[in-house]
């Protein structure tokens, strides 16, 4: 807010109240004094209370061990581990679930989003149906769906359907095998890097060229060829380096490789799927807000219907597309906390379910699961509104 | 149903923040008396223990301890609300006030006795985590389980002892925890684990929930001590003789022969434990601040501890469950109460 410029005369000063910086100040001062003696009263109550009830406080709980099993872990993990193991084994699970939800449901919002546009009417329509279909049932119950309908219809360990008797899958998941690494291996990813960056150059330098002769040369293709392509010769050359351990049926189940959890696909599924419809109707709206004087200059100058898309159109379309967009990254992010409800061990589930329970402290568990929520979102708010301001029409 | 969960859990964590200090403790009783009902926290649907029947009238072991607190306290058994919660909310709604008596299959541990303001006010159930499994797999005891999915209700003291089970005997597993113990049926009917695991009482209760009660087997292993019983808040101690005494009261009346049918002529008895028990002699009530005829009201309307084990847990129950522990201390079992005097 401006301040108005003091017209008064030098020397003549006024009554503190009629000057509307200082009064600013201290209304400022007063509310800043309100916030802090009502947060000190809540805090004093809470432990007032907490103490009157004989109920434990503070957060020495995350040293004690935790005693209880979790069946899917990135971090090393083990019943004798801490309380705050738990936390952080929730938490990357939630993460994992997030990050790679958030990935499907951009790259099927998109698709289908584009479909719906389309000018084939068949396609058109079945982006339609998609749309309607997914965005009007209750999360939950799509959750439920995936995880008891389809997976209930897998066969048993015993029966495993296997794809070339290296892949499994059955009722209690996918069991693909893990790669185990020997020495020399470092060399693959090095280069797989080295080929990265090379790309990166090669496209740097094309679209230099091309802005400065107009010929360029198929960079794109080049670029995928090197990229995979080196890698593949490396590990041939050094003989491959990687043995396969591959899952075998023992006892109950399947030993060894590695196994995708069925409540994990379950939920990452709901969440892609359910997401994904509301992206499309974002994309297709961004695309329908570029007025059609667009697309039809670009088509005057004959280019095609992709480069169209790509040059023209999408990147107009991004500065309406990325602000709901964010809002529906954030949606899938909160919403994966329903993992509780088929078992997929997320932060809701391990922490604010089996840790609080186990230990009690149910104001220092929720506390630390909302700041962790609260964190996360804000983060991706703040990559999504550097990246709106990235794409944002620059006005001279 | 997790939204609900959390909403539960919030609102009890904001009770907890706002409200003053002073209102915390003491005056249960009459706060009940007042409300004229007794807040009674069971479980989300445990059938024998606490569930609700073809009418919506909730039955149960754990029920008949709500009832007989009201009974006492009341003079009428059917007054009590009952609020269902899982195993996750229970502790943080008695810590709250939104209950004021947790009958819901609890088990008795130092954790939740010390640290969470919380007091057991006995046993009335002795348990222990058992495990079924389904019958085509021909298992007959719990050390061929190794490397078996097993799926454990969220919450539950099973989650530890079984991790322990398995680590002292040296075996793997994968946990897959559900959050209610529908889910979990659920999840070991479509066959997401081969095991089912949790007290051998609620096995019997979710085996008669099965499609195919008959293709499950319950192993004969017992892994853990699990005694359960009714909880208070800590801090009002006559709150916690009334729940602790009308659990006594059923013990004693069976072990004295009292029943509901037959408490109206025991009333004349000369037995001096009996008239005490009845208020004949005295009244025994009086340092609970409950009427003199508090243990007969118990009696004539819920019945001894006996009778509500039959009806709703024993062999005139569908869950067919033998008294073994749960007898008598006269009678092979471990069910001993204090006298009245």
């Amino acid at each position: 807010m401006s301040v108005r410029p003091n017209t008064r005369p030098a020397g003549h000063k006024p009554l503190f109240w009629r000057d509307r910086a200082k009064r600013a100040i201290v209304f400022q001062l007063l509310l800043t004094a309100a916030v802090a003696v009502f947060l000190f009263y809540i805090i004093g109550n809470v432990q007032d209370n907490l103490s009157a009830r004989g109920i434990t406080t503070g957060f020495g709980f995350l040293n004690n061990t935790a005693g209880f099993g979790i069946v899917q872990s990135l971090i090393d993990y083990s019943s004798q581990d801490t309380y705050g193991r738990t936390f952080l084994v929730g938490l990357l699970n939630t993460l994992l679930v997030g990050g790679l939800g958030v990935i499907a449901a951009t790259l099927i919002g998109f698709i289908v989003g584009i479909a719906r546009l389309s000018p084939n009417w068949l396609l058109a329509r079945l982006a339609t149906a998609y749309i309607e279909t997914f965005r009007n049932i209750p999360l939950l119950l799509q959750i439920f769906f995936w995880y008891f309908a389809v997976l209930r219809t897998l066969p048993s360990a015993r029966d495993s359907l296997a794809f070339g008797e290296v892949i499994f899958l059955n009722v209690r998941g996918l069991y693909l095998p893990e790669p185990l690494f020997e020495s020399g291996f470092g060399l693959i990813p090095a280069t797989f890097i080295v080929a990265i960056i090379a790309s990166i150059a090669l496209l740097l330098w094309n679209k230099r060229r091309q802005e400065a002769t107009g010929k360029r040369i198929p960079a794109v293709w080049i670029s995928l060829v090197l990229i995979f392509g080196l890698p593949l010769l490396i590990t041939v050359a050094t003989g491959v380096p990687i043995t396969w351990d591959i899952p075998e049926l023992r006892g109950f189940n399947f030993r060894g490789g590695f196994t995708v959890i069925p409540e994990f696909l379950a939920l990452w599924m709901a969440l892609s799927i359910y997401t994904a419809a509301f992206i499309a109707e974002i994309v297709r709206s961004g695309i329908q807000a570029i007025s059609h004087g667009q697309t039809e200059a670009a088509q005057a100058l004959s280019l095609p219907r992709n480069l169209v898309l790509r040059l023209v159109v999408i990147p107009q379309a991004l500065r309406v597309i990325i602000p709901p967009l964010t809002s529906q990254y954030l949606n899938l992010i909160k919403n994966s906390s329903l993992a509780t409800a088929i078992g997929y061990p997320d932060l809701v589930s391990v922490f604010a379910g089996t840790t609080l329970n186990q230990t009690g402290q149910a104001i220092e568990v929720i506390a630390m699961t909302m700041a962790v929520y609260l964190t996360i979102s804000l983060l991706v708010s703040m990559f999504m509104n550097w990246f709106n301001a990235r794409v944002a029409l620059v006005e001279r | 149903m997790s939204n609900k969960k959390h909403w539960v859990l919030l609102a009890s964590a904001g009770i907890i923040t706002l409200t003053g200090a002073t209102t915390a403790n003491a005056a249960t009783l009459e706060d009940t008396i007042e409300r004229g009902a007794v807040q009674c926290g069971v479980s989300d649907g445990l059938p024998g223990f606490s569930a609700p029947d073809g009418d919506g009238n909730w039955q149960g072991l754990d029920v008949d301890i709500c009832r007989a607190v009201a009974a006492a306290v009341l003079g009428d058994a059917d007054a009590v609300n009952y609020i269902s919660l899982n195993a996750v909310e229970r502790f943080t709604a008695l810590q709250s006030g939104e209950v004021d008596l947790l009958s819901r299959n609890t088990t008795w541990t130092t954790t939740r006795d010390t640290t969470l303001g919380l007091n057991f006010a006995g046993v009335t159930f002795y348990d222990g985590i058992g495990f079924m499994v389904s019958r085509d797999l021909g298992i007959s005891g719990a050390d061929e389980l190794d490397g078996a999915a097993i799926c454990i209700q969220t919450g539950t003291t099973t989650e530890l002892n079984v991790a322990d089970y398995f680590r002292a005997n040296d075996m793997e597993f994968d946990p897959i925890v559900f959050d209610t113990s529908e889910q979990t049926v659920g999840g070991f009917q479509a066959g997401r684990c081969d095991v089912l695991t949790s007290d051998t009482s609620q096995l019997a209760a979710l085996r008669i929930q099965l499609d195919d009660p008959d293709g499950a087997v319950i192993l004969p292993d017992i892994i853990s001590k699990e005694p359960l019983g009714p909880v208070v808040r800590q801090g009002d101690d006559t709150w916690f003789n009334i729940v602790k005494w009308s659990l006594f009261a059923m013990l004693n009346a069976e072990e004295y022969g009292i029943t509901s049918e037959n408490v109206d002529e025991m009333v004349n008895s000369e037995n001096p434990d009996i008239a005490r028990l009845l208020g004949q002699d005295g009244n025994y009530g009086e340092g609970m601040g409950l009427e003199a005829d508090w243990a007969y009201n118990i009696i004539s309307q819920v019945g001894n501890y006996g009778e509500s084990f039959e009806r709703n847990v024993g062999m005139g129950s569908p869950l067919e469950i033998e008294r073994g522990a749960n007898a008598l201390w006269n009678q092979g079992g471990f069910q001993y109460a204090p006298p009245i005097r």
